[in-house]
């Protein structure tokens, strides 16, 4: 899950954050589309746009090494939030779109945010053939005709101090979370559609003020499109992507509620693209320390169990201070995995006041 | 013991309410007019700082299209998706009748932090609202209640959009007023790194802030003009409360003699004076503020109207209240007072305990001290001549002319007591010649008033030669320059393409009229084309050319440029000016301009599209017997389709500008006549002041059988000679005022001379005007005199006994 920072969005349009839930993650969704069980995908048109739907995200991660063994991690995500549930071409299209780009080193983590609206060709998805860009930032697909467009991607963002140019390819399937794509969010029923591709191996470079870097390393894209994800009271979220060092896959989160119990989802990912998904409460996500960040505490070291797989494990951010300074600001990094199943991952914090 | 000084020194207040209400009317009228005029520039100076501020324009570079179009839409976004932070404005003005509103569409997604849109930060927004149609507008509550077009969105009010204007979201910019091409690109001052230079990657044309023009500097001298005339009046309110005061000085010197006699210490005796006076002048300057603040509230529009007019500036109608400027204005009052009250003050100190009461309304000006103020005079102008002849600059020109009003004002004794002294050797009679050494003699005491009478009136007669000279010019110059009978602009370059074909067999001529934003001489200015007619050749008045301009100008080899451009950038015919990048030519010719701010050049229609490939002419000048120009004009509306204002006539294009002139200097007349009213009740003062001294000398006069009428009648005609005189003065002065204004002063702040024209019936009816003031201000003690009791004006005689 990464609803994120989609926040930020439906921030610019409620004016205030947190008023309903996370960002208004949590406001009514009145004449949008509201997602259904089963979930039915029509690919490649589903990889594209759902503009009857209030928010939409394209959200890749990736773990990267530099020759000399440094951990290094990169984000690129492209935002979708429609202020009506249809679109239109020129300046009176209702589709807003928000782009977030991070790169983190272990002693630093660079952040940059991109703002653009849909209808004049500044921002946009198209799923044929597959394209995703904002300003000069992209990400498009260089898959062979008859392959999965997402098969093989070009990622490309440039912020202050920063740049990275990645080429992803994949021969791994992609996986539905939840009831076959159909991600519930709340106790309530909240849900999206949500999938990923989390075989990514990438090669690349990373370009910060002291030069160019080239990396290898792997990624994970996830997918995922709503209309009201969150419910009133849920203010924040953890989420992890891990990779294990054994090819095995998880993807977890937990929900925090000021109302109720935290609500948590998982999906265990086999080496040969098999999955499982958990319903809540098989997984658990606990604080083991806490990092000062810009002003907060943030715990930035989690213990995490998924007893059924008999998991019990360490993320540790590579770097504490992986903070996203944008317009809603949140912690996004890489983490190292230590454990019954050592391996690298990715980690993402919400809502902490 | 200073509350008991105090307390006497006042008591002479309640025994003379008369002098009362004029001290502390003269130093409210003082106040007044002042900080009138001060609170009317601040206001604007506000309003356009808010101006220069709205989008970060102060701070942020813009990308346009060299020929002042909009940018392409696709060019905006290729410049985006080549990496660069550039964010869309589409503005432009919306108008139905009267009603217009300036429409500023933004981008909030993109717009750089500097631009600072209100709409983001604004907690209390709708942003939802903003964004989606029929969106917001943002605009101030004056502008929500002004005239507004019809059909408008929602509106928010907020008060930092400048007056006139609307800030709203780019779509819904782009639907009201049917553009979807950005007007200009506002351009993040700090790019992503690793991109190529910006100027590598568009052929648009980048502004920095100080290139563009800033109504704050294109104002200064009209805001210069409002403060030289609030400090005129100032100061001739000044001479009041000197009068006054001295007044007072002169007819307390007994109890200031009593009270020192009784023990009060000198000090303690100027403290109750300052006492007495800081009283006086907050009394007299919080009654000026209100006065002030009324006058300029009912200027305001006025003032408005003009800088719209004129530059295109817009301000608020109305005032708001600042608390500095109401400071500000009383601390100059207070200032004003000590001033004026410095010479009573310097002669309390020194007065002798013991010396007898000598009631004199002024210390006599010795012969000494009247030739040493000649001698100042006299300097003074040589140093006015030679700053208008020399000076250069707007600074000087102002400071010629506070040397001649200066000058002119400590000549005024000088000459009208030469002139009564002449006038003495050809009096006829004895009254006559005893009227006329009376009037000498009483020339000390009325002088400050005299000087204030001849300011004001050199004033009024410069401000309005000037004002006559530039209607005059002006009007001639738009007949001479708006020959052709209709004006037509088509509403896009295809649709102009359809109107040519169509005119062309209709019209006697179809002149195409097209121009391009272009920097001239390091200045914001505009290159226009122009058709080889002899609508041009004819009519347009060249003040400076070289042979064959004209002939020279339709073979493309040249250009002609407006007297603004050619007085800024000291260009004569023969040099060479840069019109375009790389295209340099040889200036032909000089012609007026006048209203306009901004440089101009003109070159042929040829070279034009030259330079300017892309730009097609979209309006025309169109010349056709004058009776068929009202038909065309409706079909062209009509059948056509044209909105009524792309169709204009001359008659319609002429009272528009003269009515923008007549605008402009409405305020200049209401000042005018404000300062010589404030002349006038200086005079009334001083001879006031007089009339109670002088029965020492009426009485002897009375008691040789001269009825009590007569001797009023005396004084009235010595008011109408000395004010007369004064006027005779007053009339050299002004015309080398309005020399001054028109040859030095409007040059450096306008950048074009006009040719001085002098009108005598304005003179007439000035002197009239003075005559009045001069009669009325007699008035009063002039019925004292015919009114007073015998028995006073025997006791004269008894007090000499």
């Amino acid at each position: 899950m990464k609803p994120s920072l989609y926040a930020a969005l439906l921030w610019l349009i409620a004016g205030q954050a947190t008023a309903q839930g996370f960002a208004g993650l949590g406001t009514e969704a009145a004449g949008f589309s509201i997602p259904q069980s089963p979930a039915i995908f029509d690919f490649p048109a589903d990889h594209g746009p759902h503009p009857g739907y209030r928010i939409e995200w394209w959200y890749l991660t990736a773990s990267l090494t530099g020759p000399d063994g440094t951990d290094y991690g990169a984000q690129w995500t492209l935002f979708r939030s429609a202020l009506a549930p249809h679109d239109a071409q020129g300046w009176d299209g209702s589709q807003l779109w928000m782009a977030h780009a991070g790169l983190t080193t272990p002693e630093r983590h660079f952040s940059a945010e991109r703002l653009a609206r849909g209808g004049i060709g500044q921002a946009g998805v198209t799923a044929e053939p597959f394209a995703a860009w904002i300003d000069d930032w992209a990400m498009t697909s260089t898959a062979h005709a008859g392959a999965d467009a997402l098969d093989a991607l070009r990622v490309t963002a440039r912020g202050d101090g920063f740049a990275h140019d990645l080429a992803l390819t994949t021969t791994g399937p992609l996986i539905f979370h939840g009831q076959a794509g159909y991600s519930v969010k709340s106790a309530q029923g909240q849900a999206s559609y949500y999938y990923s591709q989390p075989f990514y191996s990438l090669s690349g470079t990373i370009t910060l003020n002291d030069g160019v870097i080239p990396v290898t390393g792997t990624a994970w894209l996830d997918r995922e499109w709503s209309s009201q994800p969150l419910s009133e009271t849920q203010d924040g979220w953890d989420w992890v992507s891990l990779q294990f060092d054994d090819g095995a896959r998880l993807m977890g989160f937990t929900l925090r509620d000021r109302a109720a119990p935290s609500f948590t989802a998982a999906t265990w990912i086999a080496p040969d693209g098999q999955s499982q998904s958990y319903r809540d409460g098989a997984l658990s996500m606990t604080p083991l320390a806490q990092s000062r960040v810009a002003g907060r505490d943030v715990p930035t070291t989690w213990r995490i169990e998924l007893p059924d797989r008999a998991l019990d494990v360490t993320a540790s951010a590579i770097n504490p201070h992986s903070w996203m300074d944008v317009s809603v600001p949140y912690w996004e990094g890489p983490v190292r995995v230590t454990g019954t199943h050592p391996g690298r991952g990715y980690l993402e914090m919400t809502g902490y006041e | 013991m200073i509350g008991t000084a105090l307390f006497t020194l006042l008591s002479h207040w309640r025994r003379h309410p008369g002098q009362f209400a004029m001290l502390v009317l003269g130093l409210a009228l003082a106040t007044a007019l002042w900080s009138g005029v001060q609170a009317i520039n601040a206001q604007a100076r506000a309003a356009y700082a808010t101006a220069a501020a709205t989008l970060g324009q102060d701070r942020l570079d813009r990308l346009q299209s060299p020929d002042g179009r909009p940018v392409p839409l696709a060019e905006y976004v290729a410049l985006r998706r080549a990496g660069y932070l550039v964010s869309p404005v589409i503005s432009g003005e919306l108008r139905a009748g009267d009603a217009r509103l300036r429409l500023l569409g933004i981008d909030p997604l993109t717009a750089p932090p500097e631009a600072n849109t209100p709409t983001l930060g604004d907690a209390g927004l709708d942003l939802t609202g903003f964004f989606t149609a029929p969106g917001l507008l943002l605009m101030t509550q004056d502008t929500a209640t002004a005239a507004l077009p019809p059909d408008l969105p929602p509106i928010r009010v907020t008060d930092t959009i400048p007056p006139g204007a609307a800030l709203a979201d780019i779509g819904t910019a782009s639907r009201l007023l049917g553009q979807s091409d950005p007007s200009y690109l506002l351009v993040a001052p700090v790019q992503p790194a690793h991109l190529p230079l910006l100027a590598t990657a568009t052929t648009l044309q980048r502004v920095a802030p100080e290139q563009r023009a800033d109504p704050a500097q294109l104002t200064d001298s009209f805001h210069l003009n409002l403060t030289a005339f609030g400090l005129l009046a100032f100061a001739v309110g000044l001479f009041i409360v000197h009068a006054a005061i001295g007044l007072a000085f002169e007819q307390r010197r007994a109890t200031i003699r009593t009270l020192r006699a009784l023990g009060l210490p000198l000090r303690s005796l100027l403290t109750a004076f300052g006492l007495e006076l800081a009283v006086l002048g907050l009394v007299s300057g919080l009654a000026g503020l209100i006065l002030g603040y009324a006058i300029a509230a009912a200027l305001m529009p006025g003032v408005a109207g003009t800088l719209r007019g004129l530059y295109g500036a817009d301000l608020p109608g109305t005032l708001s209240f600042d608390p500095a400027w109401a400071g500000a204005a009383l601390v100059m009052t207070l200032a004003g007072v000590a001033i004026a009250a410095a010479q009573a003050m310097g002669r309390t100190a020194r007065l002798p305990i013991l010396a007898t009461a000598r009631p004199e309304a002024w210390g006599q000006a010795s012969a000494r001290l009247m030739r040493g103020q000649a001698m100042v005079a006299v300097v003074l102008l040589a140093a006015s001549g030679a700053l208008a002849l020399w000076g250069g600059a707007l600074i000087t020109g102002f400071g010629a002319v506070a040397c001649l009003f200066l000058g002119a004002a400590l000549l005024l004794p000088v000459t009208l007591t030469a002139l009564l002294r002449l006038a003495q050797r050809r009096a006829r009679g004895p009254l006559g010649e005893w009227l006329l050494a009376d009037t000498r003699q009483q020339m000390p005491g009325l002088s400050l008033a005299l000087m204030a009478l001849l300011l004001a009136l050199s004033a009024n007669i410069g401000v309005s030669t000037m004002v006559g000279s530039f209607r005059a010019t002006f009007v001639g110059w738009l007949d001479q320059r708006l020959v052709a009978e209709l004006y037509v602009t088509a509403p896009t370059p295809a649709e102009a393409a359809r109107l040519h074909a169509y005119l062309a067999p209709r019209t006697d001529a179809v002149l195409p009229v097209v121009w391009a934003d272009a920097t001239l001489a390091g200045r914001p200015g505009a290159v226009y084309g122009q058709a080889d007619h002899a609508t041009f050749r004819d009519h347009w008045p060249l003040i400076a050319a070289l042979p064959d301009a004209w002939d020279r100008l339709a073979t493309g080899d040249g250009v002609l440029i407006n007297e603004q451009l050619a007085r800024f950038a000291r260009l004569s015919p023969g040099d060479a000016l840069t019109i375009a990048p790389g295209v340099s030519l040889p200036i032909l010719g000089v012609y007026s301009d006048y209203g306009n701010p901004q440089a101009q050049a003109i070159v042929t229609l040829d070279r034009f599209a030259a330079i300017h490939p892309d730009i097609a002419p979209t309006r025309f000048a169109l010349r056709i017997a004058p009776d068929r120009a009202a038909g065309l004009a409706s079909i062209l509306r009509d059948d056509f389709g044209l909105p009524a204002d792309a169709v204009i006539n001359q008659t319609q294009i002429k009272r528009f500008s003269v009515d923008v002139f007549d605008q402009t200097f409405q305020i200049t007349g209401a000042l005018n006549l404000l300062t010589l009213g404030v002349a006038g009740f200086a005079l009334l003062t001083g001879l006031v002041t007089l009339a109670d001294m002088r029965l020492a000398q009426l009485a002897p006069v009375w008691a040789l059988g001269i009825t009590r009428a007569r001797l009023a009648r005396f004084e009235w005609a010595r008011s109408l000679i000395l004010a007369g005189l004064t006027f005779a003065l007053a009339l050299p002065v002004g015309l080398a005022l309005a020399w001054m204004l028109l040859a030095v002063i409007n040059v450096q702040a306008f950048g074009w001379r006009l040719p001085m024209q002098v009108f005598p019936i304005d003179a007439a009816r000035l002197l009239g005007l003075a005559l009045i003031a001069a009669t009325l201000a007699a008035a009063l003690p002039a019925l004292r005199l015919a009114r007073i009791s015998p028995s006073r004006l025997l006791k004269v005689f008894a007090h000499e006994a």
